[in-house]
């Protein structure tokens, strides 16, 4: 039966520095890629097609941090156009791994990649949306997990609010019925503290989380920083654990300055 | 609209590339006088960061360069750093490897051939304007990715950064058993991948033809992908023959530790991403390089599927040039990748171990693999207790940035012949051109912004 048309909601789909990873999940929903195509209007994704129309947009999914001073006027133009923004991907809500160089002098840093740093024009730190602009949700993961994200499309469609869980990776592996690589084997894990998503996927590989997702709701470092110890991690051990994909994440920039001193 | 004096024209953004890039064309009396891809992708300092770092971070870390092709970034991670640390992956680990390596390859080249590329010759925005009246092969293709998501989701955990690659191997190894329904899987995926090249080889192709030296892994007896020596076939001009020759020539070799003795990376003023010459020319890397070096070592299947789509025998010589028809070669190689995924999973018995222990030690080690858009380089120097002093990542799509300002040059000369083009119609030749080389503009620092500049009276 043809309903009546009403015009579909309009989706957009921005990128800012990252690895496209988290966009390319969207292109990875193989059985509701279409299905998402027909139910809202693909009105801006570069990665996937050449035809972009004006906002406004009803949703807005924004991929990767700002780093440029174009970045800090390009997120305040898509936030105007937006009725919804949902970062997605450790890049927008966490700095992503490029907020590394927050901790350095980023001139030295243009100096071991480029000849002439002088033609590189960047900001000295790599910053989540959330730091520019008033962000509606933030969905975590290095890369993003694709239930997560269809949930979250959904939801905007619905006019309700994600379900997502906001627990740690430790709940997933109960449910998954994984058996603790901490406890079994002695394997320094992050998933105490990591928010979940994943479904803990590093322990039934038999590896130790290692954050991906970012810190959980409720973190309780200092009984878990003694834990790292006691499974063989020194201190900077423990600083590149939590310095690596989610580095400007609050708690985890707080827990590393704190372990070395600063 | 005046034609007349000089004046700089921005016309939208190039889509279905992975990246943000501008084109600058300057148009001088009916001339291209100068076009430059200036990759804008802000730089994230991966070669930076990386010092410091434990020597067993670089596969995790240099992943998430590129969404797109993170297998290609770990395993040239590990491969360097096993080399540094003096260890060799062989055997049933070494297969596995090459196994996921084929997950990545038919996932990220099916996204390229169906989502990215097609659109373009069949005069649609993207695949899901293509989807409307050409539904089948859409699904067809999406199909065709999930079974390469499969085997990196089995293999890797997931399919976008993978966890369960390490130093040495794996974390942990799958079992015979698990395995088999990937096959069975497979077997099918084989079926689309035929078809695919089907479909693809029914497509219109310009003439066209790429006169640079071509740069692939070789390994003689099987097609390269995770492992080989760096071979270079040159441009038929070279050896007296017409641009755009289709004949083999005799090709030359270096040790990957030599490699950055002859691929030499220079900044470019216009760009994030830097440049690279070979021996002091242009170069390809990719799809239309690995087919001239090593077509003649694909399976029965894939090379009879070649034949089909009028790509000639590899076998008898037979090279192609056309950057146009690179998504031919591109299905042939997805072919190829299923059938070699298939023959591994078949020969596939556990290793005692999931890994080797790799022990730290002081020294530098090179690693290159054939990342889908093209040969990827690493190097790492360490000290004796494993920490990375040193790191350097080349990148298929900094590589080929010269080889594709070039193909630019040409194909807007050449329209430049048949008249005045508008700003739309050069846009959409020149995002043609580029999407030609499936450019993965994260790695190399990615979309267009045409700027053209003309000047003198000819239009
Ligand atoms: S969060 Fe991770 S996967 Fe997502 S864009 Fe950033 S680096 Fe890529
Ligand atoms: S277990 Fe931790 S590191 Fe592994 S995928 Fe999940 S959140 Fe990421």
């Amino acid at each position: 039966m043809p309903s009546v048309t009403r015009p579909r909601p309009r989706l957009a789909v921005w990128k800012f520095a990252s690895c496209d990873g988290c966009q390319l999940t969207l292109l990875d929903c193989e059985n509701e890629l279409l299905a998402i195509s027909e139910k809202v209007e693909i009105s801006h994704f570069l990665e996937a097609s050449s035809a972009t129309a004006p906002g406004p947009y009803d949703l807005s999914l924004v991929e990767g941090s700002v780093t440029t001073q174009q970045d800090v006027d390009r997120i305040q133009h898509v936030r105007a156009v937006s009725r919804r923004l949902v970062t997605i991907g450790a890049c927008a809500t966490a700095g992503g791994v490029q907020a590394l160089r927050n901790y350095a002098d980023v001139a030295e840093f243009q100096a071991v990649v480029y000849a002439r740093p002088d033609y590189i024009e960047t900001l000295a730190t790599s910053t989540p949306i959330q730091a520019h602009v008033p962000v509606d949700f933030e969905l975590r993961g290095c890369p993003i997990d694709r239930g997560q994200l269809v949930e979250v499309i959904t939801a905007y469609l619905a006019g309700r609010n994600p379900d997502v869980p906001r627990h740690s990776v430790c709940f997933e592996c109960k449910q998954r019925g994984t058996t603790c690589v901490t406890v079994a084997h002695g394997t320094p894990c992050l998933g105490p503290v990591t928010h979940a998503g994943c479904g803990a996927l590093c322990p039934a590989y038999g590896r130790g989380c290692y954050g991906c997702f970012g810190p959980s709701n409720s973190t309780n470092f200092p009984s878990f920083i003694p834990l790292l110890r006691r499974d063989g991690m020194d201190t900077l051990d423990i600083v590149r654990v939590l310095r690596t994909f989610n580095t400007a994440a609050p708690e985890f920039d707080a827990v590393s300055r704190k372990e070395l001193g600063q | 609209m005046t034609h007349h004096g000089s004046r700089v024209l921005h016309v939208g953004s190039l889509a279905r590339v992975e990246g943000e890039t501008a084109l600058y064309l300057r148009l001088d009396s009916g001339e291209v006088a100068e076009a430059r891809l200036a990759i804008y992708e802000p730089p994230r300092f991966f070669e930076a960061f990386l010092c410091g770092r434990s020597y067993a971070e670089p596969p995790d870390i240099t992943s998430r360069v590129c969404g797109i092709c993170p297998v290609a970034y770990q395993l040239s991670a590990c491969r360097a750093v096993e080399d540094a640390c003096d260890i060799v992956v062989d055997g049933q680990l070494a297969a596995l490897r090459r196994l996921l390596y084929c997950g990545e390859w038919i996932e990220s080249q099916t996204l390229h051939i169906h989502l990215l590329h097609a659109p373009d010759f069949l005069g649609c925005d993207s695949a899901i304007d293509l989807a409307r009246t050409r539904r089948a092969d859409v699904e067809r293709g999406l199909r065709l990715k999930q079974a390469g998501n499969a085997i990196m989701e089995l293999l890797g955990g997931r399919a976008i950064h993978p966890i369960n690659v390490r130093l040495g191997g794996f974390h942990r190894l799958p079992t015979t058993t698990e395995l088999r329904p990937l096959a069975e899987r497979l077997r099918r995926a084989r079926d689309d991948a035929q078809e695919t090249v089907r479909w693809v080889a029914g497509f219109e192709f310009p003439d066209a033809g790429c006169d640079n030296d071509l740069l692939a892994l070789a390994e003689p007896g099987t097609y390269a992908i995770e492992s080989g020596t760096p071979t270079v076939m040159p441009a038929p001009t070279t050896a007296g023959l017409p641009p755009g020759s289709d004949r083999a020539l005799p090709t030359r070799t270096f040790g990957v530790h030599a490699f950055g003795g002859h691929v030499v990376e220079s900044q470019v003023p216009h760009s994030t991403a830097l440049h690279s010459l070979l021996d002091g020319r242009r170069h390809l890397t990719g799809s239309l390089a690995r087919y001239a070096v090593s077509g003649r070592w694909l399976s029965p299947i894939a090379l009879q599927a070649a034949q089909d789509a009028g790509l000639g025998d590899p076998r008898q010589g037979t090279v192609c040039r056309n950057p146009f028809r690179s998504i031919v070669v591109r299905a042939v190689e997805v072919l190829y990748a299923v059938d070699e995924a298939l023959r591994i999973i078949e020969a596939y018995e556990p290793a005692p171990r999931p890994y080797l222990d790799v022990p730290a030690r002081a020294g530098t080690g090179h690693g290159a693999t054939e990342a889908p858009r093209g040969l990827l380089y690493h190097r790492y120097a360490l000290d004796a207790d494993g920490t990375v002093t040193d790191a350097a990542l080349v990148p298929p799509t900094a590589q080929n940035q010269g080889a594709i300002e070039e193909d630019l040059r040409r194909i807007v000369q050449e329209r430049l012949r048949d008249g005045d083009p508008t700003d739309a119609e050069l846009t959409a030749l020149c995002e043609r051109a580029i999407r030609n080389h499936d450019p993965c503009i994260s790695c190399s620092a990615h979309f267009l912004d045409l700027a053209v500049e003309r000047t003198g009276n000819s239009f």
